[in-house]
């Protein structure tokens, strides 16, 4: 018997408010693989995200959600993530008064269950990711996202997906408002959580950039809430160069 | 756990409708059945206030005390602020002003009646005066019924007793600070209190004695139509210091209760006074208490306020900063769930010079309850250089609840410099859902919002009490989402 796909996605269509934003995608991922959506904003990049992670302003209308076969659309958002799927947000919340360190350690708790959240090895591989992303240990008594600069946001969230390693990482945005230092932490963070593992990962972007360092597997095009082109990694060559004009005319 | 009335039972909410209504899901809402070996008839007269004041041998100057404190209150209207529907629902005729239930104090549980020991035993204070408290005293209706003081601060000469001894033991240091700092003419429930008061506790700290670990309080009424109205005296000497906690519950009636308790924090120069609160009466209990204290030259008090129960509470926790360069704190939270209403704040007077003020609000409100902050803080034109800072926030977790503030500033000399912050947030479905996706469900989301947003008022508890805080906090957002 042939492996599920890690993701697979068919023919979606969702909105929000009865305003319809996706409207047919379809998309699969494998074990191991890192794809990637690009598109212009308003194209339905965040809703796709928002989507699969199980945010409850979406109405999904049609299609299916699957993560290792199992159907991901009637559960709620914590129950997706304890099923392994974990989205980088790409305007993480603040929760004031809400301690870095015991989120973290709650939701490793919550996720990969008490044993994980204990002890020196929790403390070991805490510490790895926080040095490996450039993270000072003060950050563990701040609070959430509060007061954070945009790039410490950014950290912040791919600390969280090294320590709760999921099956599926959803990355929106996760480039956006970050100098190429910090570009090439966060690629490398996503590297180090996916690559020779069975994961797998979306990656949401504007730009090509953070694509030359994470070299996905497969880029997809978005378009007016359907996917209008899939290729390699020259396609987003080819959208650095030449825009999005050139896929209508197609 | 000390604050294991704070907790839940499920057991208390079987299939006995009946049961499950009185109660609710309030987790310290059970009754023992009533054993008192004194008690009054409903209602009040001078004549009870005489009895009560007959019962305890006191001197006669107690006595006279308390006859002008039962006239004031009887010629005094009631309060045209706050809450005044409430207030007016009170039947000051349907309720018991006094109450016995044990012959006398003790000092070894063994010695409390059982089914008031367990009582205790179930709220969790033994085992918390064995692991972390100075000294307890705990009082069952109208009376203390058991009291230990740690041996060696007995030796430095700390006195901490229940109201009735102090005035027994210490009249002359009673007679000196009782309605000093609270006059009996202060307001209608003061005057209520020093008519009839019973229980409460009276502490003196001796000279440059700094007592390193809290001393704790816990009030229970168990009786329906029950009034409690304890008192208290704390007296810190010159260079002292001590942590007062105090914690109270009561089980779940129809029928209402009220709480009215008195307490005077007199902080002479260079002491430290503590005073925190952890109020969790059950929603039938009127909660209506005057608490002051007076910080001399370079003393510092502070309030450390948090209300999670009764049916109303009117408490404005308040400092007289009398000497130059004290300073005050109140730091409170409340929260106000269905069918109640946190009317807390705090006041300040600045009278002298160089004093400096904070006050910290945090109020929650869900499922239609009612949280209000009245503040007031004042300067006089002789104060000069004056710091005050007044920050409060509001949490309101859904459409039907309520959220008021009523600040007020009095500042009468320009060198003063006042900061005041407020917000009212709520929490958005974009904070949750980050939340979530994290595996937190629903419930648990909403409980680090609450928890995360009380904060602030948590780290400044003994650790035992803030984790019982943040448990029972967790517990009251359990099916509140929709």
């Amino acid at each position: 018997m042939a492996t599920k796909p890690l993701l697979k996605i068919s023919g979606l269509r969702a909105g929000i408010d009865d305003t319809p934003i996706l409207k047919g995608i379809d998309l699969e991922i494998g074990q191991g693989e890192i794809h990637a959506i690009m598109g212009r904003n308003g194209s339905g990049k965040t809703t796709t995200a928002n989507v699969i992670m199980g945010h409850p302003d979406f109405e999904v209308e049609e299609g299916e959600v699957l993560l290792e076969g199992n159907s991901l659309l009637e559960l709620e958002a914590w129950e997706r993530a304890r099923e392994g799927v974990f989205l980088s947000f790409q305007y993480p919340q603040s929760v004031p008064g809400l301690q870095v360190g015991n989120f973290l350690r709650k939701s490793v708790s919550s996720i990969r269950g008490e044993d994980e959240a204990k002890g020196g090895g929790f403390r070991d591989s805490l510490k790895q990711a926080m040095e490996s992303l450039d993270i000072p240990r003060s950050f563990l008594s701040r609070y959430v996202n509060d007061g954070f600069s945009g790039g410490e946001k950014k950290r912040f969230e791919i600390l969280q997906l090294m320590l709760l390693k999921p099956k599926l990482a959803v990355l929106d945005e996760t480039d956006s408002g970050l100098d190429i230092d910090g570009i090439r932490t966060v690629a490398e963070g996503v590297n180090a959580a996916i690559r020779g593992t069975d994961s797998g990962a979306l990656i949401i972007t504007h730009y090509s950039r953070i694509l030359e360092h994470v070299m996905p597997d497969k880029i997809h095009v978005l378009m007016d809430g359907k996917i209008v082109a899939s290729g390699g990694p020259e396609l987003a060559t080819k959208l650095e160069e030449h825009g999005y004009e050139w896929l209508k005319e197609d | 756990m000390a604050m294991n009335g704070l907790r839940r039972t499920d057991g208390l909410m079987g299939d006995n409708l009946e049961a499950r209504e009185a109660v609710g899901d309030y987790k310290a809402g059970w009754h023992d059945p009533e054993n008192s070996t004194i008690r009054f008839d409903f209602g009040l007269s001078e004549e009870v206030v005489r009895e009560i004041s007959n019962l305890k041998n006191e001197p006669s100057w107690m006595t006279e005390m308390r006859v002008k404190a039962f006239n004031h209150f009887i010629e005094r209207p009631m309060p045209k602020w706050g809450n005044t529907h409430l207030l007016e629902e009170i039947d000051f005729d349907k309720i018991c002003y006094y109450l016995r239930s044990s012959e006398s104090t003790e000092r070894d549980w063994e010695d409390v009646p059982d089914d008031i020991r367990n009582t205790f035993e179930r709220l969790g204070i033994p085992e918390a005066e064995q692991k972390w408290l100075s000294g307890v005293t705990a009082q069952y209706e109208s009376e203390a019924v058991y009291h230990s003081i740690r041996e060696d601060l007995e030796e430095q000469g700390v006195i901490f007793l229940d109201m009735d001894s102090g005035l027994r033991d210490f009249p002359e240091i009673v007679k000196k600070w009782f309605c000093s700092v609270v006059p009996l003419t202060d307001n209608k429930f003061a005057a209520l209190n020093t008519a009839v008061w019973s229980g409460g506790s009276f502490i003196y700290v001796p000279k440059g004695v700094h007592v390193e670990m809290p001393v704790q309080a816990y009030f229970r009424i168990n009786a329906k139509n029950m009034g409690q109205f304890e008192r208290t005296l704390i007296i810190a000497d010159e260079g002292s210091s001590i942590h007062y906690v105090e914690g109270c519950t009561a089980p779940s009636y129809s029928t209402d209760s009220l709480h009215s308790a008195v307490v005077e924090l007199v902080a002479l120069p260079g002491s430290h006074i503590r005073y925190s609160t952890i109020q969790n009466w059950s929603s039938n209990v009127y909660n209506l208490v005057t608490k002051r204290g007076i910080a001399h030259e370079n003393a510092k008090i502070e309030w450390v306020d948090g209300n999670i129960g009764s049916k109303l509470t009117m408490k404005y926790p308040a400092v007289i900063l009398k000497g130059e360069g004290s300073h005050a704190e109140v730091i409170s939270v409340a929260y106000s769930g269905d069918g109640q209403h946190q009317d807390a704040g705090a006041k300040i007077h600045h009278l002298a010079s160089n004093t400096t003020s904070k006050i910290l609000s945090k109020s929650i409100s869900k499922s239609g309850g009612r949280g209000s902050y009245r503040g007031m803080v004042t300067v006089s034109p002789k104060a000069d250089n004056c710091k005050l800072n007044v920050v409060c926030d509001a949490l309101i977790l859904d459409e039907d609840s309520r959220s008021d503030t009523y600040p007020t500033m009095e500042v009468s000399n320009p060198t003063a410099r006042c900061e005041h912050e407020a917000s009212v947030s709520k929490v958005s479905d974009d904070q949750l859902f980050y939340l979530m996706s994290r595996g937190h469900s629903e419930e648990e989301s909403l409980a680090m919002i609450v928890n995360g947003f009380f904060e602030p008022f948590t780290r400044e508890l003994p650790m035992e009490y803030a984790v019982e805080l943040n448990q029972l906090m967790a517990l009251e957002m359990e099916g509140s989402i929709g």
